[in-house]
């Protein structure tokens, strides 16, 4: 296959509210606006802009990339939207590279964003029409359902005690703290998280991520275009490998304590960047961190599993013995993901591939990995829990 | 880095912020399709229907037209028992508009019985009144039907699952 080398030379981020005062397009204009700043060009050298937001049930407007294309810098330019639920965030920087790679477009905006706070009285309204519509909505359930039902298969079929798991909970929102976008970054005890109000037994309030409104964008081109620019090498990071991969949406018939569908996307992306060996060891030396999807803190263990990165079972004693920590021996989600910084859905995914981008180019500030980061990995997940969004950057000096 | 974005107070929220209301009412009319009519069809009936692939020689539950497999037409169905296994549950202390319950309900996938791969089944409850020590994943469950009068061709038909292991 012959493509384009394609970069990330900027990112842009919105804060991370509960209810932000502005529209959604107000917030895609923030981070688009940053992004372009970023990356020192305008509105006029984007040949074309990539949306990303995912249900539009929770904005209760219908189409919602066309409301948000003069927001994303894409009035009267070729815009289109991904959207592959939770894992759109991961997923539109990888449209953004094919847009790119295939020459296409030489200077793409890619914009995430989503706003929850507008449905009301709260985000479960708009979930439950991702259930299915014949069998399962007349039961009348709720989104926490079947991730309470996919943890506690998990658990059981490695023996997890809830402590290791719990521990996610603690490491993320603690490295929340040092992200500027944050809405949740505190440092919680392991009992705090253990004992905080029980919702969907094993899922307890403190093992989820807060909904939240925000927005986050990236500027991508090819190297042309960045050498044209004068951007440094120093500010760019390179796409490595990309993969995707969608399960079947009956749900009832998967094995739900392994995400096979992540594996397959990890492959594809690991392969693309040349790397054949798929063995935890390798791949955690090749990697110098990760960013895998945390909506519950059991999926952000469920998906290192996925992604070859521990072995099976093996993510939450590695994450509980601090392995995982940001001064561990594998950073995941130094970032302090969406557990910690919050989940505004297609933004949330979006902020975990901008952490890619600023651990690389040394631009994390407080959250800044120690040593040579040299290449990250940023996965997503979605849908009815069937899709896996899989993004490796690497360093603009790393070959 | 500086980051935008206005964050609302409550006090904003409650009485000084505009917005605008908007209360959609959208009704829908959605057909059942091939496989999950006989589907509700047999559950009216008190039966469980799945499907069986010819290529793959699998038998899955719930029923579909075509297997996602082999992309085949899946046109044999076969009569299942009223029985499976836990292969997971919760105990749900919020209902689907995440208000609180002081009673949990207990939403379970249940793996039902001569399927031939694992799981298969569907989402349904167990027996609310079980007492929470005893219920566990892999114990054995039967079907709990409506009167056959009231049974209107639904999910709802089974009214749970209740356990069949006494220990």
């Amino acid at each position: 296959m012959s493509s384009k080398k394609v970069g990330m030379v900027s990112v842009g981020l919105t804060r991370f509210n509960r209810r932000s005062k502005e529209t959604p397009k107000e917030l895609a204009y923030y981070s688009s606006k940053m992004a372009l700043d970023e990356a020192g060009i305008t509105r006029k050298d984007l040949d074309g802009v990539i949306i990303g937001s995912a249900p539009d049930a929770f904005d209760g407007v219908h189409q919602k990339h066309e409301y948000l294309t003069d927001g994303s810098g894409g009035f009267n330019k070729p815009t289109m939207r991904g959207y592959v639920g939770g894992g759109t965030g991961v997923f539109s920087p990888i449209q953004g590279w094919y847009s790119v790679a295939s020459g296409v477009h030489d200077v793409v905006m890619v914009t995430t964003e989503e706003k929850m706070s507008s449905i009301q009285p709260s985000a479960q309204a708009g979930f439950l029409t991702i259930f299915d519509n014949l069998i399962e909505r007349p039961l009348g359930p709720n989104l926490v359902w079947i991730f309470a039902l996919e943890m506690k298969r998990y658990m059981e079929t490695y023996g997890i005690p809830k402590e290791h798991i719990a521990s996610v909970s603690v490491k993320n929102k603690g490295n929340a703290i040092d992200h500027p976008s944050a809405m949740l970054g505190k440092n919680f005890t392991l009992d705090e998280v253990l004992n905080s109000e029980i919702l969907c037994d094993p899922v307890r309030l403190l093992d989820i991520s807060p909904v939240a409104d925000g927005a986050v964008s990236f500027v991508m081109m090819t190297e042309e275009k960045i050498k044209e620019f004068g951007i440094s090498k120093d500010d760019v990071a390179w796409v490595d490998g990309v993969g995707w991969n969608v399960d079947t949406t009956m749900w009832t018939n998967r094995d739900l304590s392994y995400p096979k569908y992540v594996e397959k996307a990890a492959k594809q992306a690991y392969n693309m960047a040349g790397q054949k060996d798929h063995s935890p060891e390798v791949l955690r030396k090749w990697l110098s961190f990760a960013e895998p999807y945390d909506p519950f803190n059991y999926k952000e263990l469920h998906h290192l599993e996925g992604l070859q990165l521990f072995a099976k079972g093996e993510a939450p004693k590695a994450a509980f013995d601090g392995v995982t920590a940001r001064d561990g021996d594998f950073p995941v989600t130094p970032s302090g993901g969406l557990l910690g910084v919050g989940n505004p859905i297609a933004a949330a995914a979006g902020m975990k591939s901008a952490e890619l981008y600023l651990q690389l180019t040394g631009k994390a500030g407080k959250r800044q990995l120690s040593g040579d980061v040299t290449r990250g990995l940023a996965q997503a997940w979605g849908d009815l829990m069937q899709v896996g969004t899989v993004l490796i950057l690497k360093g603009g000096r790393v070959d | 880095m500086d980051v935008r974005g206005k964050r609302l107070t409550l006090d904003e929220f409650m009485n000084t912020e505009l917005s605008v209301k908007h209360y959609p009412e959208m009704e829908y009319n959605w057909a059942t399709g091939v496989a999950i009519t006989k589907f509700l069809k047999g559950l009216k009936n008190g039966k469980i229907l799945g499907t069986y692939c010819n290529d793959c020689d699998r038998t899955v539950c719930p029923p579909r037209m075509f297997c996602e497999e082999c992309f085949n037409p899946m046109n044999h169905y076969v009569k299942l028992p009223d029985t499976g296994v836990i292969n997971t549950f919760s105990l749900a202390f919020i209902r689907t508009d995440a208000t609180r319950r002081e009673k949990a309900e207990i939403p379970a996938v249940i793996d039902i019985d001569g399927t031939s791969i694992s799981p298969s089944g569907f989402l349904h409850l167990i027996d609310e009144d079980v007492s929470h020590d005893k219920i566990k994943i892999g114990m054995k469950v039967k079907a709990v039907w409506k009167d056959e009068k009231d049974r209107i061709g639904d999910i709802t038909d089974i009214k749970f699952f209740e356990l069949l292991e006494d220990d």
